[in-house]
C-alpha cells in the first residue's frame, strides 16, 4: 500500500501534471467518437469514482478534499466533465448526420414553436425546485467554514486565493504579478469578449458540432480545460506550504525546501554564452536586457508575420479574416501560448526571467 | 332565519362543485381578473396574454423554438445562474439583518449566526449558492460557446455575458472577506496583492516610477490603486467596509441591471438560438 502511494506521489510533479493534462486533452479530442458512447463514458465515470473512493482512504487526501470550501471543486470538476461529455456527445451525433447530408438533430424541432406558457415556464419551475432542494440539502449537510478571527499577526501557510482564482495564482510561479495578476486576467476578459468578432465562421450557430468549428473549439477548450480548470485542481490539491508542489497523497511538510536555482536570460547570454569575452553582466540595464527584449520583440512582432508567410493554412486564415481580426487573433493566441512556453523554459533550462529589470519592476 | 341558512348550506354540500367549477369561479372572479387581467392560461389566447401581461414573464417571447426549451440544449444553466442570483439576494438580505461590517463585530456576528440562530443555514445557503453560481455561470458560458450561440446577431449579448461573468467573480471575491476570519483575510490579501503590480497604477508595477512631477513620485504605496482598493496598506477594517459596500450594494445593482439587459437581448436577438 505504502509502495503504491509512494509511486503515485513520485509520478506527480508540475511537468508530468501539465503533460498529462495535455495528453489527456489531445486524446479526448482524438477519440471523441469512442468515449462519447454512453457505455464507455459510464465505465470511465465508474473508474474515476472508484479511484476517488480509494484515494479517500488516504488521510491527507481526505483532509484536503473534505475541507468544506473544496467541495465545490469536486462539483465543478464533475460538472465540467459531464457537460463536456454532453456537448461532445451531441456534437459527434450531429457530425455524423452532417456527414451524411442530414441536418443536425436540433433542426428537427427548431421550426416548431411552442408556447412559453406552459412549455418553458414549467421547465423553469421544475428546474427551480430541483435546484432549490439540492442547495438546501447541501447547506444542511455541510457547514460553511469559519476559522479563527482575522489577524495580521500571523500568515497561514499556504495562503491561497479563493478557488476560482487558483489558476491565476499558479501562473505566479512562472510570471510576475503584473503579468499573472493583471495583464493576463485582463487579456482573458478581452479575449473572451473578442471571440464573436474574431470567429467569422458562419457554420455551427445554434447546434452542437465539432467538425464544422474545430478551430474555434480547440483553443477555447484548451484554455478552459488545460489552462483553467486543471490548474485550479492543481492549485487546490497539489500546492502546499510555500506554494511548493506535493503529490496527491504527500503530507504537506511546512519545512520542505525546494532549491530554486533559476537563472535569468541575461546571465545565460552575458556570462555563460559570452563568458569567454570576460565582460560579465553589463551595468546598464538596457544593454543587459537587450537579448531578452529582442527575443520578446521577435516573438510578438517578427514571428507572427514569418509564420504566416510560411504556412498556407495561416495565409488562408489571414485572407478570410482580414488584417485587423487576424492580428488580434494572433496576439491573443501568442499571449495564451506564453504560459506553456514559460513553463517549458522553466522546466528545461531553469529560466527565471527573459527580461529582468527589477529596478522598475519590469520582469517577464 | 337560521333554518334558511342551514338549508342553504345543506344544499351546497349536497351538490359539491367540481374542481373545474371552482377553478373557473376563481379565474373568472374580480380579484383574479384584476391581478392577471386574463383567464386561466389554458387557451392559446390566454397563454399569450399570460406572457404579455406579466412584467416578469414578458422577458420571454410568447413562443419559443421547441429545440430551445430542451434541457439537453441549454442545460438550464443561464436560468440556474439567475435562480442562484435571486437566492443570493434573498439570503444576503437576511444576513445583512445580523451582520455588522466592523472589525469589532463582523467575526462574532458570523459566529452568532451559527450558534444562536436555530437551524440557521442562511450562511450556508448564501455561501454554497455563491460557489454554485460561479460554476453555473462557467457552464452557461461553455454551453453558449459549444452551440455557437455567440454568432450574429448575438455577439453583443456574449460581451454582456463576459461582463456578468466578471461581476459574478467579483461578487464572490468581495463576499469572501466578510466573515473576517483567517481564511477570508488571507485569501483577499493574496488576491489584492496583485493590484500593487498594476502597470503605472500600482507602486510595484512597471512604469509607476516614471510618473513623477519634479522628482516627486505620484504613485506611492499610499496613493496607488492597491491603497485605493483596500483603503490602507493592508487588509484592514477600512477594506472590510469597502468590500461590504461593493458586495451588498454596488456590484449587485450593476449585475442586476446587466442581467435585465442580457435577458432582454436574448429575446430581441430572436430568442434562444437554433439552426437556421
Ligand atoms: C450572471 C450571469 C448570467 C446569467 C444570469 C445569464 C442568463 C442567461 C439566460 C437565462 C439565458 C437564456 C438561455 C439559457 O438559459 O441558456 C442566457 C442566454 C445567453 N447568455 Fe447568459 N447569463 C449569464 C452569463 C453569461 C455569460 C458569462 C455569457 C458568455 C460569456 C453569456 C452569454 C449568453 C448568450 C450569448 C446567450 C444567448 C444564447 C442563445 O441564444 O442560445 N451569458 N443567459
Amino acid at each position: 500500500m505504502h509502495f503504491i502511494v509512494d509511486v503515485i506521489n513520485s509520478l506527480f510533479n508540475p511537468v508530468t501534471y501539465f503533460f498529462g493534462s495535455l495528453i489527456g486533452f489531445v486524446a479526448m479530442i482524438h477519440y471523441r467518437e469512442k468515449w462519447t458512447e454512453p457505455q464507455l463514458a459510464l465505465k470511465i465515470l465508474g473508474g474515476v469514482v472508484v479511484a476517488l473512493i480509494l484515494a479517500m482512504f488516504n488521510d491527507h487526501f481526505r483532509d484536503i478534499s473534505t475541507k468544506s470550501d473544496n467541495v465545490p471543486i469536486f462539483i465543478m470538476v464533475f460538472g465540467v466533465g459531464f457537460f463536456t461529455w454532453l456537448s461532445f456527445r451531441q456534437a459527434v451525433v450531429n457530425d455524423r448526420r452532417l456527414a451524411q447530408g442530414q441536418p443536425p438533430v436540433e433542426k428537427e424541432t427548431s421550426d416548431k414553436k411552442v408556447y412559453v406558457w406552459p412549455d418553458l415556464v414549467y421547465v423553469e419551475f421544475i428546474a427551480t425546485i430541483v435546484a432549490g432542494i439540492a442547495l438546501l440539502v447541501w447547506s444542511l449537510c455541510l457547514h460553511a467554514p469559519l476559522e479563527e478571527s482575522a489577524t495580521q499577526a500571523w500568515t497561514p501557510n499556504p495562503s491561497k486565493a479563493p478557488w476560482y482564482f487558483l489558476g491565476l495564482q499558479e501562473m505566479l510561479v512562472y510570471y510576475d504579478p503584473w503579468l499573472a495578476g493583471v495583464v493576463f486576467p485582463s487579456l482573458i476578459v478581452v479575449g473572451l469578449m473578442a471571440i464573436p468578432y474574431i470567429d467569422k465562421n458562419p457554420k455551427g450557430a445554434g447546434y452542437y458540432t465539432f467538425n464544422e468549428r474545430k478551430f474555434a473549439i480547440l483553443p477555447f477548450m484548451f484554455g478552459f480545460l488545460v489552462l483553467w480548470v486543471s490548474l485550479i485542481f492543481l492549485g487546490t490539491f497539489l500546492r502546499g506550504p510555500g506554494w511548493n508542489f506535493f503529490g496527491p497523497f504527500e503530507e504537506w511538510d511546512l519545512h520542505k525546501v525546494v532549491v530554486l536555482n533559476n537563472v535569468n536570460l541575461s546571465e545565460y547570454f552575458w556570462v555563460k554564452l559570452l563568458g569567454f569575452l570576460g565582460i560579465g553582466l553589463p551595468h546598464n540595464p538596457i544593454i543587459r536586457e537587450l537579448p531578452g527584449s529582442l527575443l520578446i520583440g521577435a516573438y510578438l512582432i517578427a514571428l507572427p508575420p514569418w509564420l504566416t508567410k510560411k504556412s498556407a493554412f495561416l495565409m488562408g486564415l489571414l485572407e478570410r479574416m482580414g488584417v485587423a481580426r487576424y492580428a488580434v487573433l494572433i496576439f491573443l493566441a501568442f499571449s495564451m501560448a506564453a504560459l506553456p512556453i514559460k513553463m517549458l523554459l522553466r522546466w528545461s533550462i531553469h529560466l527565471k526571467y527573459i527580461v529582468a529589470i527589477p529596478e522598475v519592476f519590469f520582469n517577464i | 332565519m337560521l333554518e334558511g341558512l342551514k338549508k342553504k348550506i345543506d344544499e351546497m354540500m349536497a351538490n359539491k362543485p367540481s374542481p373545474e367549477a371552482v377553478k373557473n369561479a376563481i379565474a373568472e372572479g374580480q380579484i383574479w381578473k384584476s391581478i392577471f387581467r386574463h383567464g386561466y392560461p389554458d387557451t392559446p389566447r390566454n397563454r399569450i396574454m399570460a406572457v404579455l401581461s406579466n412584467v416578469f414573464l414578458h422577458l420571454h417571447p410568447v413562443k419559443v423554438r421547441h429545440s430551445g426549451v430542451k434541457m439537453s440544449y441549454t442545460w438550464c444553466m443561464g436560468g440556474l445562474s439567475f435562480f442562484l442570483f435571486l437566492n443570493l439576494t434573498v439570503t444576503g438580505v437576511l444576513l445583512m439583518f445580523y451582520y455588522r461590517p466592523t472589525a469589532e463585530y463582523a467575526y462574532y456576528d458570523i459566529v452568532a449566526l451559527r450558534e444562536h440562530v436555530p437551524l440557521g443555514i442562511m450562511r450556508e445557503l448564501h455561501r454554497w449558492g455563491a460557489h454554485a453560481m460561479v460554476i453555473a455561470v462557467w457552464l452557461h458560458m461553455f454551453r453558449v460557446f459549444m452551440t455557437g450561440s455567440y454568432k450574429p446577431p448575438r455577439e453583443f449579448n456574449w460581451v454582456i455575458g463576459v461582463v456578468l461573468l466578471l461581476l459574478t467573480l467579483l461578487l464572490s471575491f468581495t463576499g469572501y472577506l466578510l466573515p473576517w476570519d483567517q481564511l477570508a483575510m488571507w485569501a483577499i490579501t493574496v488576491g489584492t496583492n496583485m493590484a500593487r503590480a498594476t502597470p503605472f497604477l500600482g507602486y510595484e508595477g512597471p512604469g509607476a516610477s516614471m510618473l513623477q512631477v519634479g522628482g516627486v513620485k505620484l504613485v506611492t504605496g499610499g496613493s496607488d490603486i492597491h491603497f485605493a482598493l483596500l483603503g490602507g496598506h493592508f487588509v484592514s477594517e477600512a477594506t472590510l467596509l469597502r468590500f461590504y459596500v461593493l458586495h451588498c450594494v454596488f456590484i449587485p445593482i450593476v449585475a442586476a441591471t446587466l442581467m435585465a439587459i442580457h435577458f432582454w437581448r436574448v429575446r430581441k436577438d430572436g430568442g434562444i438560438s437554433g439552426p437556421l
